[in-house]
């Protein structure tokens, strides 16, 4: 008798904490990947849907289109928290790992050493990244870590776009106007990460701390960018 | 066995649920995808559960050092009666090493907590105290101001790791056994964290009235001279700019921190120890970053030791070493044979 008091107790504990959590955390307009279970909606046990008996290429192909989703949202900065509000690593690994295969370029058996090696940009982008996450955290940031790690890896995409056509011109003669078509792509791709960057993440800090929280954002990528524009392959 | 699950069963009415969550799902059968839900990251304000859960982790802790370990085990499981021994056991070393992690990821958040306050700052404060950076305030016999604060020199040392790293890949420094990277950080961090705790540990000397805190951001903000002349000087090569520079900006960085330094130290020995240390250093180091990483020397030093002409140079070099031993050797064979002679 007591232990089923105390199975009723901690059940309506359960509802009545997690109602609270989901008009926290889940709004209706956003469009959320892969299928959350609700345990207060489990009495209408058909229109349940588990991810757990699905066919690996479905999730698979629902993951790919998440990560393809961020990019276009990356691409075509708007105010939106879709990129903050379900965070992956994946875009950011795939973007950083082409980003330094391409930077590493013919050096790797050259005699020289001069050229960016890969795993002095995966720890540029991947430190850089973290860094900035501590910093904005400790200006009193409302952001979480990996929140943070997302979006900073996910807005990387202009410079390796920049990265691959810098590579393009690059194939072509060397002289001026090769270099200044690399400038120009570059800083445009530059501008473009640094305020796709902020768009996203500017909202989380306190408005009168915006600026301090936006310098090293703006070094990180001014560092990286730097690299892709001095870049040549041997 | 209903007993120990009682007032957890209670404490979720509270404000945090987390661990209790955790036992009660076990046994009522709940659902574990809430379970990750309610751990989520993405609830806006997860800084300040993170810190309560770290307090309850330690009270937790607390009691389970108190308690004996077998009780420790039936409060945890709290189903003896079910399971078998191997299950309890696995369960509760899984319980050890989750709870081990678990409060060493939590430490680290408290410890970012702990530094919040000396990143209080606003950005016309940065930007004022940078130009007072540069201002030397001849003010001696009143201890003058320091701000505690570590956002700006942070960010003047990264931004000096930055320049620096410039500076490398347009002189072709190669670094053997380390990248470029590496050796950036360590110069700017070592420079930094060293000079600091050396002048703070002779401000203690010269009982200078002065704290690590205020000696890290009076160091740090003097960087920001540095930054200027190296950013400028790498892209310039003018020996003479170079120079004009070194005095003018680095000149005027240094002077303010020697003159905070002077306000703080009582006695003409002291001060001069004090700040002569400081200004030799802060001055030679800028000196340093610069022409370890400059062109112009990695192209005297390419002629210096290049492919060619050592040789040369070699043959001449060789026959005057290589012809004083024998010297020598004779000189002593006739010395010995002297001495001998009259025996």
């Amino acid at each position: 008798m007591a232990e089923a008091d105390e199975l009723t107790v901690g059940e309506t504990a359960t509802k009545s904490g997690f109602l609270g959590l989901s008009d926290v955390s889940i709004s209706e307009d956003i469009p959320v990947e892969g299928e959350i279970t609700v345990p207060m909606a489990s009495h209408s046990q058909d229109e349940d849907y588990s991810t757990l008996d699905e066919p690996v290429r479905e999730t698979i192909i629902r993951d790919l289109k998440a990560v393809g989703k961020k990019f276009v949202h990356v691409m075509y900065p708007k105010k939106s928290n879709a990129l903050l509000r379900d965070w992956d690593l994946w875009g950011p690994l795939v973007l950083c790992v082409s980003l330094a295969l391409m930077l590493q370029g013919g050096s790797a058996d050259s005699k020289e050493d001069g050229g960016p090696q890969f795993a002095e940009v995966f720890v540029i982008i991947w430190f850089g990244a973290v860094v900035i996450t501590l910093n904005s955290k400790l200006l009193g940031g409302t952001i979480s870590f990996f929140q943070s790690l997302c979006v900073l890896g996910y807005c990387v995409l202009p410079l390796t776009v920049a990265m691959l056509v810098c590579r393009l011109v690059l194939l072509a003669s060397m002289g001026p106007i090769n270099f200044l078509i690399r400038l120009i792509v570059v800083i445009a791709m530059f501008a473009w990460s640094t305020l796709a960057s902020t768009a996203f993440l500017a909202d989380s800090q306190p408005p009168n701390r915006k600026a301090l929280a936006v310098y090293p954002i703006f070094l990180f990528y001014f560092v990286i960018s730097w690299m892709i524009l001095t870049f040549t392959p041997h | 066995m209903a007993s120990p699950v009682a007032p957890v069963g209670g404490a979720r009415n509270g404000a945090s649920p987390e661990w209790g969550g955790f036992e009660e799902n076990i046994q009522g059968g709940g659902s574990a995808v809430i379970d990750m839900e309610n751990m989520d990251d993405t609830s806006g304000s997860s800084f300040e559960d993170m810190g309560e859960l770290h307090q309850r982790l330690r009270e937790e802790e607390v009691d389970a050092d108190a308690a004996a370990a077998e009780e420790e085990d039936g409060e945890f499981l709290g189903m003896k009666g079910f399971k078998g021994q191997l299950s309890r056991q696995v369960a509760d070393q899984m319980w050890q090493a989750g709870k081990r992690q678990a409060s060493k990821a939590f430490s680290l958040y408290a410890n970012i907590d702990i530094l919040r306050p000396y990143f209080d700052v606003e950005p016309a404060q940065v930007r004022s105290r940078l130009l007072e950076s540069m201002i030397p305030v001849k003010m001696v016999n009143f201890p003058q101001k320091i701000a505690g604060e570590l956002y700006g020199p942070l960010m003047l040392v990264f931004t000096l790791v930055a320049i620096l790293l410039h500076g490398m890949k347009t002189s072709d420094t190669i670094i053997r056994e380390g990248t470029l990277m590496g050796t950036a950080i360590g110069t700017c961090f070592g420079y930094w964290l060293g000079v600091s705790s050396f002048i703070y540990f002779l401000a203690y000397l010269c009982n200078a009235q002065i704290t690590m805190l205020q000696m890290l951001a009076l160091l740090g903000y003097g960087l920001f001279g540095h930054c200027i002349v190296l950013f400028i000087t790498y892209n310039i090569h003018l020996h003479a700019l170079f120079y004009l520079f070194w005095l003018l900006v680095g000149g005027l960085s240094t002077l303010r921190m020697v003159a905070v330094l002077v306000s703080r130290t009582v006695g003409p020995t002291q001060r001069l120890l004090l700040c002569g240390t400081l200004a030799t250093l802060h001055m030679l180091f800028l000196l340093y970053l610069h022409f370890a990483y400059h062109k112009v020397v990695e192209g005297i030093l390419d002629t210096l030791e290049g492919p060619n002409i050592p040789p040369i140079q070699r043959v001449p070099r060789d026959i005057p070493i290589a012809g004083l031993p024998i010297a020598v050797l004779n000189a002593t064979a006739k010395a010995v044979a002297l001495t001998l002679q009259p025996h």
